[in-house]
């Protein structure tokens, strides 16, 4: 049976508040108000103890209105007493009435039916600190004569989206996620680390001691390290690689608003990646974890960006897409400036394990995990980074010795280009990159670009 | 509101802790952008709560709520000591906190002209839309303006009887203008990448005169499609103070955060190459380098009165004639290598944990110049205003992008050159600066974007710098 927010307590204390600043609002303008109420926990550990436990009450609300002339003004409180909305509402109009219209705006989205989505998990929205320090518990005990750090998180939210014109869309949504790394010291080098994670929708899924025995196997296994000559190898890219890189077309590239103003890397109906690259948004997806609509109040749904190498598509929000002359497609994250981003980005799994990777790699690496990650130029994607979290030298098909942490310097697209996608892993899975969480395998690719050693 | 965290800090005591503070913090925010004379974001923000801190044994716990109420305050001290207790299922040694003097006290930043109640939010966009249409019209397809403002109030108290109030006002701008060649972007921005901003109104925004820049950069971004490709070699490097100041915040004021050092941030923003039995005697870099944490500089935007565990600002020397001798440390921190806090510990918000933050971590000027670097090299690259940045997880290795150089040859600057790039290990290339721009040449560069911490927080920080002159760096990587 399916959730009824008319039921649920927090969902109509949202609408109650929603209306009431629509009341507020009256007659002076358009306006659309969402309002977010949940928990936010972490519990995070280093040198194998907690050392910082947390949990923030969230309780806000965002109001954006439109005059008839389309000036626009967004405000956001979290001071909910009714001087606080008072404030709110008085705020935004007369910003909205000082600004200058903007001639794009395409008015508020219409009323649509939502897909039904359920990313919901009782348990996970009720997880008590011990809960959360369970899962840490077991992280550590499964290598007690290693240093372990990272955190264990739950995270709940109840939404509500209403507007002028009679959008009146609510939704819950719950995260647990446990991402670690166990440090083994080197004997005559620095000490080595090796990286687990486990993101759910729900906090059962969080198996501690699975995610912390991968983590001991690479943090040992990558003891000792041998450095290797700068230059270009094929590579097996395990998921969290794969996540860190999917973020730069993600944001810059299939971004509709960067299309139009020509920094993307997009030209659609040409084949730019490997035929066997499919990549997509779908937040109705039961494996995702966002909501069945966009910040706009636009339904969600699968939007192709990529099907078998070829570019077919772009994430818009309703200014974007007005101006290219499509139908926005619920990407909207609430920020006319910056465009439509792909929240719940999938990239297709392939039937391949990640030991068959590895298995058709002559002489290679394999990576756990990149690091700061930053790019040069959005339109040849070329981006630079670090390996991190275990970097392992693969010869005639087996791992045989860890390897020093690398600097890299790789455009992605052209890493993902026709010819160079060489596998893909049957191991997709969420995880969480710094644009949010993507649902991504492993990959191998006959080729990437690491242009300097750890030691320079 | 002192009755808010007086009863909050009496929730957590009652639960058990033996340690408590809270703090009430109330932001106003704005940030407004436009591109291409249309103002295409407006956000105004106004965000309220309670943070609470318990400590019981050698656990904290952290609540927040965003309830302004005496019983939610309690409830939510109530809560922290909860947490604490179940940080005591994977529990490490004791915590012992740095003494701190009782305070109350009462402390503002100076500011001419209030960037929220003195100046119409008309004439704010107005001069994003202005300066974007300059840009603009002088050919660049994309113009880019905008500006951020915040307006803090905090009230902080602690189970030892600290009271303090403090209210910052921040603000800055930023323009840029970038031009589509075949295949690539070249962006040119002012002040820098991230802009300028610091601890003062509206007055900094009109200082630093975006409209009489915007022509510059927009002719600049224009020439910098067809100019040559930064060659790569090995070289000698001379950076500019806004990329000095990039090179500052990401090689020295990480890599001296203790709470790095000890491991505390291993598993996300990383660790530290510094070893704590190295201080006071390991190099750094060259007698030139001079490096200091002053969070009491006025109008810089790592400065403040007291930091959020009640330490009073300082400054702080953090490299003294090339030798490493400070860190940023806090209250539980600094004890665990023999110091006192050094007053850095800060957080975003209410929500938020505080935690060791940069505060103005800058170089000290030296008795050069810009042009007497340039007149002194016979080989060698200028860059300035950051592009991209990414340094390993122990701030060592680090590779850094500007927008734009021009080549030295025999003393003059040349042509200029497109997509510029160095690299280095940090010791080596602290080790290489060999000249250091001087007193009239020092600017207090703001970021507002440093991100450290899970959950994220995005904190203010200031770099003092100069131009400075680097020897044998290998530049032009791509």
């Amino acid at each position: 049976m399916g959730w009824d927010p008319s039921t649920d307590a927090t969902a109509t204390k949202g609408f109650a508040i929603a209306d009431q600043i629509l009341d507020l609002v009256g007659g002076r303008a358009e306006a659309l108000v969402t309002c977010g109420q949940g928990l936010n926990a972490l519990t995070r550990f280093a040198n194998s103890r907690i050392h910082q436990n947390m949990a923030s009450d969230d309780d806000h609300v965002r109001l954006r209105v439109v005059t008839a002339d389309g000036r626009i003004a967004q405000a956001t409180t979290t001071r909910l007493d009714q001087d606080g909305l008072e404030r709110l509402v008085e705020g935004a109009v007369e910003a909205a009435r000082l600004c200058p219209p903007d001639p794009d705006y395409p008015g508020l989205a219409p009323c649509s039916s939502l897909a039904h989505v359920d990313h919901f998990d009782l348990e996970t929205a009720a997880a008590s600190p011990d809960a959360r320090a369970e899962v840490v518990a077991n992280f550590v005990s499964t290598a007690p004569d290693l240093e372990s750090a990272g955190y264990c998180s739950t995270d709940s939210d109840t939404h509500v989206l209403v507007s002028t014109n009679g959008l009146r869309y609510a939704s819950h949504s719950t995260m647990a996620q446990v991402d670690a790394i166990h440090r083994a010291a080197g004997v005559d080098s620095p000490p080595t680390d090796g990286y687990g994670q486990i993101t759910s929708q729900r906090l059962s899924d969080l198996d501690g001691r699975r995610v912390g025995q991968v983590a001991e196997q690479k943090a040992t296994g990558g003891a000792n390290p041998i450095e290797l000559e700068p230059g270009s190898y094929e590579v097996v890219l395990e998921p969290k690689a794969v996540a860190s890189l999917l973020l730069f077309p993600a944001w810059l590239g299939f971004n509709g608003k960067a299309y139009a103003e020509g920094t993307s890397f997009v030209h659609l109906g040409e084949q730019q990646m490997d035929e066997r690259i499919d990549i997509w948004d779908d937040g109705t997806d039961a494996r995702s974890l966002g909501r069945p609509y966009d910040a706009e109040g636009t339904p969600k749904q699968r939007l192709d960006l990529v099907r078998s190498g070829v570019s077919v598509g772009l994430t818009h929000d309703r200014r974007s897409a007005c101006l290219a002359g499509v139908d926005p497609n619920g990407c909207s994250v609430g920020q006319d400036a910056f465009g439509g981003y792909p929240g719940d980005l999938f990239l297709a799994a392939g039937d391949e394990t990640l030991e068959d990777l590895i298995g058709g790699v002559e002489r290679g690496l394999l990576v756990t995990d990149f690091w700061y990650n930053r790019i040069l130029d959005p339109k040849t994607q070329v981006v630079t980074g670090l390996t991190r979290n275990g970097l392992f030298l693969i010869e005639r098909g087996a791992i045989t010795q860890p390897v020093q942490n690398f600097r890299y310097t790789q455009s992605v697209v052209g890493a993902l280009s026709p010819g160079h996608v060489l596998g893909i892993g049957n191991d997709a899975q969420l995880v969480s990159n710094e644009g949010g969480v993507v649902h991504v395998p492993s990959l191998r690719l006959a080729g990437w670009a690491f242009t300097g050693g750890a030691s320079g | 509101m002192f009755d808010l965290v007086t009863a909050a800090v009496e929730g957590a005591l009652a639960a058990g802790a033996s340690y408590a503070d809270a703090r009430v913090m109330i932001v106003r925010y704005e940030s407004m952008s436009a591109k291409n004379r249309v103002v295409e974001g407006l956000t105004q923000t106004e965000t309220a709560g309670i943070g609470v801190r318990a400590l019981i044994g050698s656990s904290w716990g952290f609540q927040s709520t965003p309830e302004l109420s005496p019983v939610a305050a309690r409830r939510a001290g109530e809560r922290a000591a909860e947490v604490a207790r179940a940080s005591a299922r994977v529990s490490g040694g004791p915590v012992h906190l740095s003494p701190t003097p009782v305070v109350q006290d009462s402390w503002s930043n100076a500011y001419e002209v209030h960037p929220l109640d003195d100046v119409s939010i008309g004439e704010r966009a107005d001069l994003l839309v202005s300066v974007t249409g300059a840009i603009a019209d002088a050919g660049i397809p994309l113009a880019q303006a905008s500006h951020q403002i915040w307006d803090t109030q905090k009230w902080f108290a602690s189970s030892e009887g600290s009271r303090i109030d403090q209210h910052l006002v921040e603000c800055g701008a930023v323009i840029d203008a970038t031009a589509l060649g075949d295949g690539e972007t070249q962006r040119r921005s002012y002040p820098g990448v991230r802009g300028q901003y610091g601890t003062r109104g509206w007055e900094l925004v009109r200082e630093i005169d975006l409209l009489g820049h915007a022509p510059r950069i927009a002719e600049e971004a224009k020439a910098l499609l067809s100019a040559p490709q930064c060659p790569e070699k090995t070289t000698t490097l001379i950076l500019g103070s806004e990329q000095m100041a990039l090179q500052i915040h990401e090689s020295v004021g990480h890599a001296i955060e203790l709470d790095r050092i000890l491991g505390w941030e291993a598993a996300f923003a990383g660790t530290s190459w510094l070893d704590p039995v190295q201080l006071g005697s390991l190099r750094y870099g060259s007698d030139l380098m001079n490096i200091t944490a002053d969070a009491t500089l006025p109008g810089a935007l790592g400065s403040f009165g007291y930091d959020d565990e009640g330490v009073p600002a300082q400054a702080v020397d953090i490299v003294k004639e090339g030798t490493w001798v400070g860190v940023l440390s806090g209250r539980d921190s600094a004890p665990l290598v023999g110091l006192s806090s050094g007053g850095m510990v800060r957080a975003d918000g209410a929500a938020s944990l505080p935690m060791v933050r940069m505060t103005n971590v800058g170089l000290l000027p030296g008795d050069s110049s810009l042009d007497e670097m340039i007149a002194a090299t016979e080989d060698g690259i200028y860059m300035d205003t950051n592009r991209s940045w990414s340094i390993d997880d122990k701030r060592l290795n680090f590779q850094f992008g500007c927008e734009i150089a021009w080549e030295i040859k025999d003393g003059q600057l040349g042509q200029m050159l497109r997509n510029p790039t160095y690299t280095g290990i940090g010791p080596k290339f602290w080790a290489s600066m060999d000249m250091v721009g001087g007193p009239d040449e020092w600017v207090f560069w703001g970021t507002a974007n440093c991100g450290k911490g899970q959950p994220i927080q995005v904190g203010h920080t200031g770099h003092p710098s100069v131009p400075a002159r680097f020897t044998d760096v290998r530049v032009g990587v791509r």
